[in-house]
């Protein structure tokens, strides 16, 4: 289960970000935030290789001591429940692309993947 | 660099293990042969010789001492893993082999007492090493070369004696001539030294390992652990490293088969950490990197949950960063020999990981070691020899493996004292310079966000370290980072980490701008946060002291209060400028529409803000005096603002101030730019702050904001008129000041199209329709510049209408002086009017001329002295009536009129498509030679445009008359004859034959009979004609026939001239004549028969 789940913009700002509130939550921001090196890397490393196959997987982004930090995965339930809530966030024609997050059915979609806490 | 602590990692450990060889019996210090050998062994060993280290020892030196061997391990329980001194008594005390250099020729005069000396140092040497298997070699140092082996009899003979005198065999005794080739010699008897010191560390092995048959496994534990190890590191001396990581990964796998408990748990680790290191120091030299990641993250799973003691618990979190630091070490110094590493795995993660348990360690401790206790006497940490027999084991209890500590009193004090050792350590020094190893990794593997990352850790230390300076340097480098990828949440951490630094140094400028963007809409703080701080930004720009921050040490907040109050009583020092450009405090927008200045201001804090002046700095600095906001006001206003006043920013509202000023006409076509907006808080007795937006405003966050907004649909519709929406308004921070189009009209009064030549009249009205006077109005007119060349050099444009311009007026007449123009008055010319008229211009007419013969025939070529005709035609293109005034010829002097021309064409009007002509009748004088080439003349035409005024200038056209072909002819004949004939009537014909050459001209002439005519004369003569003279015929035609009528041919040859044919003389002859019926009316007057 996850214990954080970030949406982030192409400009690399956070459109949603959650964690279990029982951690320290600055703490899975900056996880986030550094992971967006590898992702910017892997991202940057597609465009010269392949332009085409845009490969949405990119996998373990960072080998932290404690917690495995994914890129998008599309290929694994959990993150295709993940595009699924995010597709009907950017359909909905109130929501105007690049703002935050603000949807109780995204909400109640990342806590269900996420560990509750007890 | 710090002093070495309990975890650094020994450097025996450390050191890649060489075959160590002692040599002895030389003397480096007095004798320069032996400084030489000495020198040849050790200087510039390069990487290619062998691994051996050498040390000079004197011949009696003491080795350790060997003891007994154990023949039964029965009764024996070890009582630790590996000794402290054991690697170094390898590497640095007993030697694999000690050579013993003696100073012997073969031929020694004294040989026998030499070669006794010699074994009686050899067998001190043996008997120093008594009960080791070190090996014993003997080097001769002679002064002669020696002779090829088996030449030498007496020196065979002699090292058989010498080997057999100190027991040794014939391999290890050498001889060391000492010639030029010393080095060369060295490295000979250095290889055979590795030979003998890998045959000694095969032993050792061998000798390990036939203890294993004699361990138990429940009892010797320890043991197999402590061989493995062992033999391992023997075989790294052994330079044999496949299998010395073979040997040291059974150690490892033993050491956590051990039986685990609190006591040994420290003795445990430290040598898995040790054997660890070996493995991964390994995996890396053979170039198995992967191998060596996959070792470290087996043995950190093992042993990240072997804490140990929980009161020491600080012991386990400093040996993990240990763990990870020597590993980042191992990593990096791997990278130094050539291996690549990558993003995702490099020495920054180990360093990193390094300093988070680090940080671990110093929460822990800080936690642990609390307690105020002083440090317990006699000191629990003190051993005889004043270090540890074995590696990770208490000095209160060392040796003891039982799994209760065997005296609860002493382990109680033993821990007290670690405690508070533990509480002298430098922490944050530690984190802080692994946080900065881990940031130089980052930055070259292309992480800059874990770069900040760590560099805001880094800076947290340094604020927890109380090194306020270095902390903020840190931040504010790492903050801009933040802002611009806008994660607003980590900003506002480091903000306030930031804020605390400031308050704690007491820096007012500081303070003041991360409150700023702390109550501004980036922070993402509660509203009673932002409350918090706006109250005490509040205080401070009322030159007060501030409210300590939470979460401040509370001593480090009592000495920033003092701080505070000296700042306060500090008359000086209080106006600050803040450049708020880079921040997100509060919004601002600027409108800038034709001198019309629209500023928008918006405060994100939860308070209503008072400012006391606002004013807009532009490009041109005149301007600004019109662009100021300003009220003094009462400090007491800062506290109470009220909502209504004109100077306060009311949360969330946007205020607009409209500024208003007349451009100078110096900045026309120029721009105007807003360079700076300022916002002045605060009051000018109290403390105050300039706030200073560059340009036309925003922050960091606006121009972000500005796309969202103008993406959103909430921007359409719904605009309160007083509180413009904020979103819709965008910032236009430059205006482009041009000049009004004047109000004047011009007009143009011309008839197109021109024609060539003319002078082309054009009036030029101009009219002001602009309510002031318009000053110093000037005219440009004349040819558009930047045309063909030769449209300039052939136009010429003249203010004066009846002058005809020539080539001294210009093409372009520039700013003409008109003087000023009332309003409404009219004037011919003007003002700043750009009129631009393409005039077509039409030739007005074509000339045509030609030279024909008297008979009107075309004439190729005139000849001397014989008159023909020039005709002109004169053929309008003009769209208009041309007045042709008149027309000239100007002969050229190889031409001469017959008569006195007149013009023909005076006062004629030609309509478009009409032709005038003009004939003039023309001679040749002679000419020099026989044929040339003349010019004729010119034709001047004198003409005006009819429809223009009367007065318009008479214009000259200038026409050049065409060359033409004059020739020189022998003979001239002309007739004579009446204008006509009549039927039956005489008609008399005189020929006149005129001789034109210096010459004596016989001619022939005939006359050939016609139809249309009888006639009397010669029908045929012969005669001769003087130079110069003429003779005269003279016929009686009587015309048969009315009409016109050919006359009869008259046939002249010249024999002298046979090319003058009578076809060219007959040109000069009229070929017929008109002949009138018979009539009875009188003659009348003749008719010209041209």
């Amino acid at each position: 289960m996850a214990v954080c789940i970030a949406v982030i913009a192409k400009e690399n700002y956070p459109l949603y970000i959650r964690s279990v509130p029982t951690q320290n939550e600055l703490k899975f921001h900056y996880t986030v935030h550094t992971s967006l090196d590898v992702v910017e890397e892997k991202i940057s490393a597609v465009g010269k290789a392949m332009a085409d196959q845009r490969e949405l997987y990119l996998g373990l982004l960072y080998p932290t001591e404690d917690y495995k930090v994914y890129g998008y995965v599309t290929n694994s339930k959990m993150f295709r429940k993940l595009h699924n809530s995010f597709t009907d966030v950017m359909c909905n024609p109130f929501y105007n692309p690049g703002d935050t997050i603000q949807s109780k059915a995204f909400d109640g979609m990342v806590s269900a993947m996420m560990v509750q806490a007890s | 660099m710090m002093s070495p602590t309990q975890w650094d990692l020994p450097p025996e450990l450390c050191c890649r293990p060489m075959a160590f060889v002692a040599l002895t019996g030389l003397d480096v210090t007095y004798n320069a042969i032996h400084r030489a050998i000495w020198d040849a062994f050790c200087a510039n060993r390069r990487a290619d010789r062998v691994p051996i280290s050498f040390k000079v020892l004197p011949g009696d030196h003491e080795y350790p001492k060997c003891r007994t061997k154990r023949t039964s391990y029965e009764w024996y329980i070890p009582k630790g893993i590996l000794k402290t001194g054991w690697m170094n008594k390898h590497l640095n005390l007993v030697p694999a082999l000690v050579v013993l250099f003696y100073e012997l020729d073969w031929d020694d005069p004294v040989w026998k007492e030499k070669q006794s000396e010699c074994a009686t140092k050899v067998e001190i040497v043996r008997t120093s090493l008594q009960g080791r298997n070190t090996k014993v070699a003997v080097v001769l140092i002679q002064k002669k070369t020696p002779l090829p082996p088996g030449e030498d009899l007496v020196a065979s003979e002699r090292a058989a004696s010498l080997c057999n005198a100190c027991d040794l065999s014939g391999k290890s005794l050498f001889v060391l001539p000492h010639t030029d080739h010393l080095v060369g010699y060295i490295i000979r008897l250095e290889n055979a030294f590795y030979e003998h010191a890998q045959t000694y560390y095969y032993t050792e092995i061998r000798r390990v390992k036939s203890h294993k048959e004699f361990l138990n496994k429940t009892t010797h534990q320890l043991l197999f652990v402590r061989h493995q190890f062992k033999i391992a590191f023997f075989s790294e001396l052994k330079q044999d490293t496949q299998n010395a990581l073979k040997y040291y990964r059974t150690a490892y796998s033993l050491v956590h088969e051990l039986r685990t408990h609190e006591t040994n748990m420290l003795e445990i680790k430290t040598m898995a950490g040790f054997t660890n290191y070996k493995i991964c120091r390994l995996c890396f030299q053979h170039n198995t990197p992967l191998d060596a990641i996959a070792q470290f993250r087996k043995h950190i799973d093992l042993c990240k949950k072997k804490i140990g003691s929980a009161e020491l618990a600080f012991e386990h979190t400093a040996w993990m960063s240990k763990q990870f630091q020597s590993f980042g070490d191992l990593f990096d110094e791997a990278i130094k020999l050539g291996l690549t590493a990558i993003q995702t795995q490099n020495p920054g993660f180990y360093y990193q990981q390094a300093a988070y348990y680090a940080q671990e360690r110093k929460q822990q401790a800080a936690h642990m070691c609390a307690h105020e206790v002083r440090y317990p006497t006699p000191d629990p940490l003190e051993t005889l020899s004043g270090a540890l027999d074995f590696y990770g084991q208490r000095a209160w209890r060392q040796g003891h493996q039982s799994i209760d500590p065997p005296d609860a009193e002493k382990e109680k004090v033993g821990i007290q004292a670690l405690q508070v050792k533990e509480k002298d350590v430098p922490h944050s020094e530690l984190i802080i310079a692994l946080l900065s190893n881990a940031v130089a990794q980052f930055k070259k593997y292309k992480c800059p966000r874990m770069k900040s990352h760590l560099m805001v850790q880094m800076g947290e230390e340094y604020y927890h370290a109380k090194d306020y300076t270095k902390a903020l340097k840190l931040l504010d480098y790492v903050m801009c980072d933040y802002r611009t990828e806008r994660w607003w949440s980590l900003l506002t951490s480091i903000l306030g980490t930031a804020l605390r630094c400031s308050y704690l140094m007491a820096h007012v400028k500081d303070y003041i701008t991360y409150s700023m963007e702390l109550i501004g809409r980036a922070s993402t703080l509660w509203e009673d946060q932002k409350s918090r701080i706006e109250k005490n930004l509040i205080k401070v720009l009322m030159n007060e002291v501030p409210e300590a921050e939470p979460d401040c040490d509370p001593a480090s907040a009592k000495a920033a209060q003092a701080l505070w109050s000296d700042r306060v009583s500090l008359a000086g020092s209080n106006r600050f400028t803040i450049e708020v450009q880079d921040y997100v405090p509060f919004g601002q927008f600027i409108l800038l529409l034709q001198c019309k200045l629209h500023l928008y201001l918006k405060a994100d804090c939860p308070h209503p803000v008072r400012f006391s002046k606002l004013c807009v700095s532009l490009s041109n600095q005149e301007y600004n005096q019109f662009c100021v906001v300003e009220e003094s006001c009462k400090s007491q206003d800062i506290l109470e603002p009220l909502s209504q006043e004109n100077m306060c920013l009311v949360p969330g509202k946007t205020r607009k101030y409209s500024f208003k000023f007349v451009a100078k006409t110096e900045d026309v076509g120029k721009k105007i730019e807003i360079t700076a907006v300022d916002l002045m808080l605060g009051t000018d007795n109290g403390r105050c702050v300039l706030l200073n937006w560059r340009g036309g405003g925003g922050d960091a966050a606006s121009s972000h904001e500005a796309i969202q907004a103008a993406r959103s649909f909430r921007s359409r519709g719904r605009v309160p008129e007083q509180h413009a929406q904020w979103d819709t308004v965008s910032i236009q921070a430059s205006t482009m000041i041009i000049s009004r189009v004047p109000k004047i009209s011009v007009q143009l009064s011309h008839k197109p199209p021109a024609l060539s030549n003319e002078m082309y009249c054009i009036c030029v009205s101009i009219q002001s329709n602009e309510k002031t006077v318009a000053k110093d109005v000037k005219l440009t007119a004349g040819l558009k510049p930047g045309q063909d060349a030769n449209l300039t050099q052939s136009t010429q444009v003249t203010l004066n209408g009846l002058e005809v311009c020539d080539e001294s007026h210009p093409a372009l007449l520039p700013d003409i002086a008109i003087g000023d123009l009332q309003p409404g008055e009219k004037v011919h010319p003007l003002l700043i009017s750009d009129e631009t008229v393409t005039i077509e211009t039409v030739v007005p007419f074509d000339v045509a001329m030609k030279f024909v013969s008297t008979k009107f025939e075309h004439l190729e070529r005139v000849y001397v002295d014989v008159p023909f005709l020039l005709m002109t035609d004169i053929l309008s293109a003009s769209p208009w009536p041309l007045h042709l005034v008149s027309s000239q010829l100007l002969l050229a002097p190889t031409m001469v009129a017959l008569d006195e021309p007149q013009s023909q064409v005076e006062h004629v009007v030609l309509q478009t498509g009409e032709c005038a002509s003009e004939c003039f009748s023309l001679q040749c004088p002679p000419v020099l030679n026989g044929t040339s080439s003349v010019a004729s003349g010119q034709y001047l035409i004198s003409w005006k445009r009819k429809s223009s005024c009367a007065d318009a200038p008479v214009v000259t056209t200038v026409v050049t008359l065409s060359h033409v072909m004059v020739e020189t002819i022998p003979l001239y004949v002309h007739a004579e004859l009446p204008s006509f004939g009549r039927v039956r009537e005489s008609l008399p014909v005189r020929y006149h034959i005129q001789n034109r050459t210096g010459l004596v001209q016989d001619v022939e002439m005939s006359v050939e009979p016609s139809d249309a005519f009888m006639f009397s004369g010669l029908k045929q003569v012969r005669l001769r004609i003087l130079p110069g003279a003429e003779h005269e015929m003279l016929y009686n035609f009587y015309p048969l026939m009315a009409g016109y009528q050919n006359l009869p041919l008259l046939n002249i040859s010249l024999l002298r001239f046979p090319t003058v044919s009578g076809q060219l003389l007959r040109r000069f002859l009229p070929s017929r004549i008109f002949v009138k019926p018979q009539g009875r009316q009188a003659e009348d007057a003749s008719i010209a028969a041209a």
